[in-house]
């Protein structure tokens, strides 16, 4: 009888938490195969629309940054430099804003039945990164057509993936539990997003920042605080290989405030999940 | 106390009311103004006239034994709802303990978390996993869920495309198929025809009493209420009033509806007359005063009637009306050498019980002698409730099956 013991008080901490979480694994699978589905229900042209957004940002990119003249490393075609900063923000960008949507979207849920709420933000973002594994077609097409060997340093690219999903994750839970609350985030999300595009190295490389002897060193400090600089520096360094380096102390800085990210989005995201079913 | 499977200690829910902000979530513009103005006026910064504490649930206890099944009743708003979201665990107590001792499957809604898009198929898949069943078991049930459901036929078909019976009956499958130790179910059998809810509750009372499961129900349709639950509580304002037998809290139910009527209706006007009404009111077989009643009591309708003197031939006569003043039946009592002249005689009608059914009945009582002269009357007055008790017409709650039972004999192969 006590296996199932389930104790309600107001104020204390379920301390079996966690364990809930991993009952309810089978909901997180549902809950991201739902998503699948339905994301390309009723298009014609269905799950090509993974690799053709991303493809459309990454000649806009491309064009911007030879518009300006960013440098390239010798040896790396500019749309291979281009293609593997945007793919990792475009599953940024996306998994932020749809974390950050997913509470609301779904609020039926969160009415109506008991689960761990930290599984609604975390199957979005297991969605977001199965759009990102698709669309890295794009990157092994381009690499076959420039007919461009990676090196061993490609076997470290699952790390930065990592990174990326700690920085979207912790980003998300911390916005979709504010989003709750105060709905103003919904309108403040898509400009962050559009915002971040053109302040991370997506455009250009890290390196234009980095090496500039006219940008004092207190900015690049400021500009490493981006998260998303740490980890697209780093798809870059894995992909691109020698001629990219990694400006070491933004480095640290980048994957630093990730994990602060996700910590204070669990945390407030916590604290805050009792409420939701109250103010939805 | 092994067998206690939930127990409930001083609970209580508070919402904050707000005013004159409608929308349920709070803008930051709003937060940001607000702290300002208390900034600038410290008079207000303790009282917020925005909103007001509201007790949706306030100081509720009680224990349920493994097995129960528990009806709970109340008027709209009473907390009923509140109640079991506190117990789902959705939302979390302001104070209090509720200790449970078992798997919990809520079923506050019929087919949360169906998607539009997605097939039948898919969304049992879906929803079974939302109300917390494995894919293991979802796939062992599969084929029971969807014969209970009957869309076998659409089963590939998006759900957008179901009517909105198929809809539910394949939302209800998916949940009457779910094998928790305690199961509470908000109001859900509202929807659906009433042949497939009483496949549904004829489930929920099988699994109930065939595998000692716990049941909590919540409905408005006090016939399946009666027929499910054998307990049930009555809350009103937040707070649980009685617990009892369920035909017991179902009749204190109706009578706190209605307890701005009057007591009995006196008349002080027609005391001139050789004969007439000095009060008619409507009381339960124990001459307490009642106008609400089972389908299975007995109503009865007492008169004080005045004679100052004795007429020949008068006659004491009963209309029963229904809602739409459709004549039910009529009954007369002859009164010669009844009443005693000059002093108040009590008679009593006794309509008996199982004839009429659930309906809202008035009536017409008249002192007439037959096509000479009616001497007395009052029309439509007396309005009674009269409730279904767990009839075995329970389920058609809102289908017309007639205005009286009828105890019918069948002949089976008689030729």
């Amino acid at each position: 009888m006590s296996k199932y013991r389930i104790v309600i008080e107001s104020g204390t901490e379920n301390s079996n938490y966690w364990k809930d979480l991993w009952k309810y694994k089978g909901l997180f699978y549902f809950l991201a195969w739902r998503d699948i589905l339905v994301r390309y229900k009723q298009t014609a042209i269905g799950v090509l629309w993974s690799v053709i957004r991303p493809l459309l940002t990454i000649f806009v990119m491309y064009f911007i940054g030879w518009l300006f003249g960013s440098k390239v490393p010798d040896g790396v075609p500019r749309i291979l430099l281009v293609c593997a900063a945007t793919l990792p923000w475009q599953f940024f960008s996306s998994s932020f804003s749809e974390t950050s949507n997913s509470l609301i979207v779904n609020s039926n849920l969160l009415t109506k039945v008991y689960f761990p709420r930290l599984i609604v933000p975390a199957s979005t973002v297991i969605v977001c990164l199965i759009d990102f594994l698709i669309s890295f077609v794009i990157l092994i097409g381009f690499m076959v057509y420039y007919q461009y060997i990676p090196d061993y340093k490609m076997l470290f690219l699952p790390l930065f993936l990592l990174l990326a999903i700690i920085t979207s994750m912790g980003t998300g839970l911390y916005i979709s539990a504010l989003n709750v609350k105060y709905r103003d985030f919904r309108y403040i999300i898509p400009f962050v997003v559009q915002f971040g595009l053109y302040v991370s190295p997506v455009a250009f490389s890290s390196n234009d920042i980095f090496k500039s002897e006219k940008i004092p060193e207190y900015v690049k400090y400021i500009y490493s605080l981006n998260p998303m600089v740490g980890v697209i520096d780093g798809f870059r360094w894995c992909i691109l290989g020698g001629e990219t380096t990694i400006f070491i102390p933004g480095f640290i800085v980048s994957i630093a405030i990730s994990i602060l990210f996700l910590f204070i989005g669990i945390w407030y995201f916590r604290k805050m999940e009792k409420t939701f079913a109250d103010i939805i | 106390m092994s067998d206690t499977i939930i127990k409930v200690e001083n609970l209580s829910k508070r919402y904050f009311l707000k005013h004159k902000n409608a929308e349920g979530y709070v803008a930051l513009r709003d937060v940001i103004t607000d702290k300002v103005k208390s900034f600038v006026s410290s008079k207000n910064k303790k009282q917020n006239p925005k909103s007001e504490e509201f007790w949706a649930l306030q100081d509720v206890s009680f224990d349920i034994k493994q097995g129960e099944r528990v009806g709970i009743i109340g008027r709209n708003g009473a907390g009923k709802s509140t109640l079991l979201k506190v117990l789902s665990r959705i939302v979390s107590p302001t104070t209090g303990r509720i200790t449970i001792d078992g798997r919990v499957a809520s079923l506050l809604e019929v087919g949360t978390g169906f998607h539009p898009e997605l097939t039948g198929r898919e969304n049992v898949f879906l929803n079974g996993s939302i109300l917390g069943m494995s894919k293991f078991e979802i796939k062992r049930k599969f084929d029971e869920i969807v014969a209970f459901a009957e869309v076998e036929k659409f089963l590939d078909t998006p759900v957008k495309r179901y009517s909105s019976g198929m809809y539910v009956r394949l939302a209800f499958a998916v949940a009457a198929h779910l094998e928790p130790e305690i199961l509470i179910v908000d109001e859900v059998l509202a929807v659906g025809d009433a042949k497939f809810q009483k496949k549904c509750l004829g489930k929920m009372e099988d699994v109930s009493i065939n595998e000692g499961r716990t049941v909590l129900f919540v409905s408005h349709n006090m016939g399946q209420i009666s027929t499910l639950c054998d307990q049930a509580m009555l809350l009103d304002k937040g707070r649980i009033i009685n617990r009892d037998s369920s035909s017991k809290i179902i009749q204190q139910y109706y009578q706190g509806n209605n307890d701005d009527m009057s007591t009995s209706l006196v008349f002080n006007d027609a005391n001139d007359k050789e004969i007439y009404f000095k009060s008619i009111k409507t009381v339960d077989i124990n001459d307490d005063r009642c106008d609400n009643f089972a389908h299975d009591a007995s109503i009865c309708i007492d008169f004080q009637i005045n004679s100052n003197q004795n007429l020949p031939d008068v006659l004491l006569g009963v209309h029963a009306y229904d809602k739409s003043d459709k004549r039910i039946f009529t009954t007369e009592l002859p009164l010669t050498n009844v009443l005693k002249i000059g002093q108040s005689n009590n008679i009593k009608l006794i309509i008996p019980p199982n004839i009429l059914t659930p309906n809202n009945y008035k009536f017409t009582c008249g002192l007439h002698i037959p096509n000479v002269q009616m001497i007395d009357e009052h029309r439509g007055i007396c309005p009674v409730t009269i409730f279904d008790n767990g009839s075995k017409f329970a389920n058609y709650n809102n289908l017309d099956y007639g205005c009286v039972f009828i105890d019918c004999k069948w002949d089976i192969n008689s030729k």
